[in-house]
């Protein structure tokens, strides 16, 4: 039996990833298009990242997209952080059960249907829509991820250390600040970058939340895209593909990392010889 | 200890066992308690894990907790350290009610089984950290860090992560975190149950060392037997949520008040017999497997007619060929049927009794000698003897 790469494998390999990232690398490459069309390369320039910065719309969509990935992450973390806490600690509670499966139902809930639905609640609570209700939108989806993250990252924890620390003097709600949270912290921080990523490239939920003067940036995208692309916006949309990357491969080294760190833990609550 | 032996021959009475030099505050019955469990209870749901039980634990005494899990000696510990609260009945240390206070502000320290210590800590600061609940000074900290580094020999490892550390250091970082506050009381929850057989033995003796030295109340809960009587002065030995039996090591061992606690502790011959005869000196029994009487010097409350049941360790009967050792009270024929060879000792099992209601008796027989004339093997015709005081009858 050959181990190597057969033409079979090497090719389906090619299809695959040419199916993935073409798109997205021919959108790199046009970006620094000279030309004004975007289909017909016209030799290499920068020129389109550099009339981005004097294209206010873009800039101020950009900057509502980065304050509310940034408040929703935020908020989500502490909400989300909680429920982990409740869901993994408690033990059993009436209602235990419903409780988890329903903060993981957002997860595979449809977003058009999620966005329907809060657009129908602020509607029915007479709440003028705009940056606020995206955060809040964002912050209900974004808390049912870092509730996850967070609660792989609780299962394994040994709930004498608390006790060990309460025992030595430190009241319980110090004990969480300073021995659990510490010990927790990588699973927080990658729940909190998921969520931010998250809301940095939301349209659906974004579009039937938003109201006048809170335009995110794929919302801008999109109806920019709806006139015609144009370099700019192949020149936005490769700073986003940067950003996202550089976001998801650090929670990847947070969870990473947080693994081993985990391991180590275990180890140390059973007390093994390490 | 010559004190008690010239004592002891002036009476021309045997005693049981080694005790702690002029420490027995329990047999003064005028002695405060240190820790005292009053009519303690502790249900969770349906289970009783505590049933109304009474404990007096007396300042600097090393006591065990010693039992099968599931049997509340945990529950007990962590009632004491207040992550538990009794259904009903009082916790007292050192006079005072236990009741409402939160762990927090409890006076007593404990050690994790799990040993519990903190993965984002060096070890100092883990020592440290109890310290600095308590708002003491940061040179006083740092005396007393040091001072509890070098009691446990852990100077080169200060500033160690515990995921550094094996098994053995983790548990001595644990014992000095716990000891630094200077409990009133230090509860240690099955110490040395994650270490290896060696490294626990050499354990057993420095925690008896740092105990000596420190002079704290230590109680400690396990499982092991062998831990509890290196370790304790003094033991309770528990099942199902109440004391069986609390007393030294070598009374438990030695003077068993129930057949549970003979049987838990080491090894033991139980044979089942009537008592045919009582009087101030001594009690005759008839062994129900027939065949054979035993004569003791213990006496009983048991009437005439009575089912007891006789318990005497392996290390007590003594085998022989032949006729045996004729000055002994006790002397019973019998064939052995197997033999352990351990080394140190062989263990012996031989049959007893007649027709189908023989008995196994086993036998300790210590190899003092690499090679022997005559060995002992299996089918031999025994004679097992032991002397009049060698057992103790039990009537439950």
């Amino acid at each position: 039996m050959t181990r190597g790469p057969t033409w079979f494998n090497i090719t389906s390999l090619v299809m695959g990833f040419s199916f993935l990232y073409l798109p997205i690398v021919l959108l790199v490459i046009y970006s620094f298009n000279k030309s004004r069309l975007v289909t017909v390369w016209g030799g290499f320039s920068t020129e389109w990242y550099v009339s981005l910065l004097h294209n206010d719309q873009l800039l101020d969509a950009a900057w509502v997209t980065l304050r509310v990935a940034f408040v929703s992450a935020s908020v989500a973390t502490v909400l989300g952080t909680a429920a982990a806490l409740v869901l993994v600690r408690s033990g059993r509670f009436i209602g235990r059960s419903l409780f988890s499966g329903m903060i993981f139902a957002p997860l595979v809930m449809p977003e058009v249907i999620l966005g329907l639905s809060l657009l129908l609640l602020f509607v029915a609570m007479d709440q003028s829509r705009g940056f606020w209700t995206v955060i809040l939108a964002h912050t209900t989806f974004a808390m049912c991820y870092v509730a996850v993250v967070v609660q792989s990252r609780l299962v394994g924890f040994d709930k004498s250390i608390e006790e060990a620390a309460e025992d030595l003097g430190c009241p319980p709600v110090k004990t969480f600040f300073l021995i659990t949270l510490p010990i927790i912290l990588p699973g927080v921080v990658a729940g909190w970058m998921l969520a931010f990523t998250l809301s940095l490239d939301d349209l659906v939920v974004a579009s039937f939340t938003t109201g006048p003067g809170a335009t995110t940036l794929p919302m801008k995208i999109y109806s920019q895209v709806r006139l015609g692309v144009t370099p700019e916006i192949n020149a936005v949309c490769t700073i986003l593909v940067v950003l996202v990357t550089c976001a998801v491969i650090a929670a990847s080294l947070v969870t990473r990392r947080q693994q081993v760190q985990k391991e180590r833990d275990e180890r140390t609550a059973f007390g093994a010889e390490g | 200890m010559g004190f008690l032996l010239g004592w002891g021959c002036v009476l021309a009475k045997k005693s049981i066992g080694p005790v702690r030099r002029e420490f027995t505050p329990w047999e003064s019955p005028d002695h405060p308690p240190f820790i005292e469990f009053r009519n303690v209870t502790k249900k969770f749901g349906d289970f009783t894990a505590v049933n109304n039980l009474s404990l007096k634990i007396y300042e600097r005494e090393f006591f065990a907790l010693l039992g099968g899990s599931g049997c509340g000696k945990t529950t007990l510990m962590r009632m004491l350290a207040g992550f538990e609260t009794p259904t009903t009945g009082q916790i007292f240390l050192d006079g005072q009610d236990l009741a409402g206070i939160p762990p927090f502000r409890r006076p007593s320290n404990m050690m994790f089984q799990s040993y519990a210590l903190f993965p984002h800590m060096s070890v100092e600061k883990n020592i440290a950290f109890g310290l600095k609940q308590d708002r003491l000074a940061p040179s006083e900290i740092g005396d007393r860090v040091a001072e509890m580094l070098r009691l446990t020999k852990l100077e080169q490892f200060a500033k160690r992560r515990p995921h550094q550390l094996s098994g053995g250091q983790r548990q001595r970082v644990a014992l000095a975190r716990s000891l630094a506050k200077r409990p009133k009381v230090l509860l240690l929850d099955e110490p040395l149950g994650a270490l290896d057989r060696k490294l626990r033995e050499e354990t057993q003796f420095e925690l008896m060392n740092i105990q000596e030295e420190l002079k704290t109340t230590f109680l400690i809960v396990t499982h092991d037997q062998e831990e509890a009587m290196t370790v304790a002065d003094r033991i309770a030995v528990m099942d199902k949520g109440e004391l069986v039996q609390v007393a030294t090591p070598a009374e438990i061992y030695e003077a068993p008040n129930s057949r549970f606690v003979a049987d838990f502790i080491g090894d033991v011959n139980l044979i089942e017999a009537t008592v045919v005869r009582k009087s101030e000196a001594g009690t005759r029994l008839d062994s129900v497997c027939e065949g054979f009487a035993i004569e003791t010097n213990q006496t009983t409350d048991a009437g005439i007619g009575d089912r007891v049941w006789y318990a005497i360790r392996p290390e007590k009967v003594r085998i022989a060929h032949g006729r045996g050792e004729p000055d002994a009270a006790n002397q019973i024929d019998g064939l052995v049927w197997d033999i352990a060879y351990l080394g140190d000792v062989s263990i012996i099992h031989s049959k007893v009794g007649k027709g189908d209601r023989d008995t196994i008796l086993r036998a300790t027989f210590a190899n003092v000698s690499r090679m022997v004339e005559n060995p002992i093997t299996w089918d031999d015709e025994v004679v097992l003897s032991f002397d009049r005081d060698a057992g103790v009858i039990l009537r439950g």
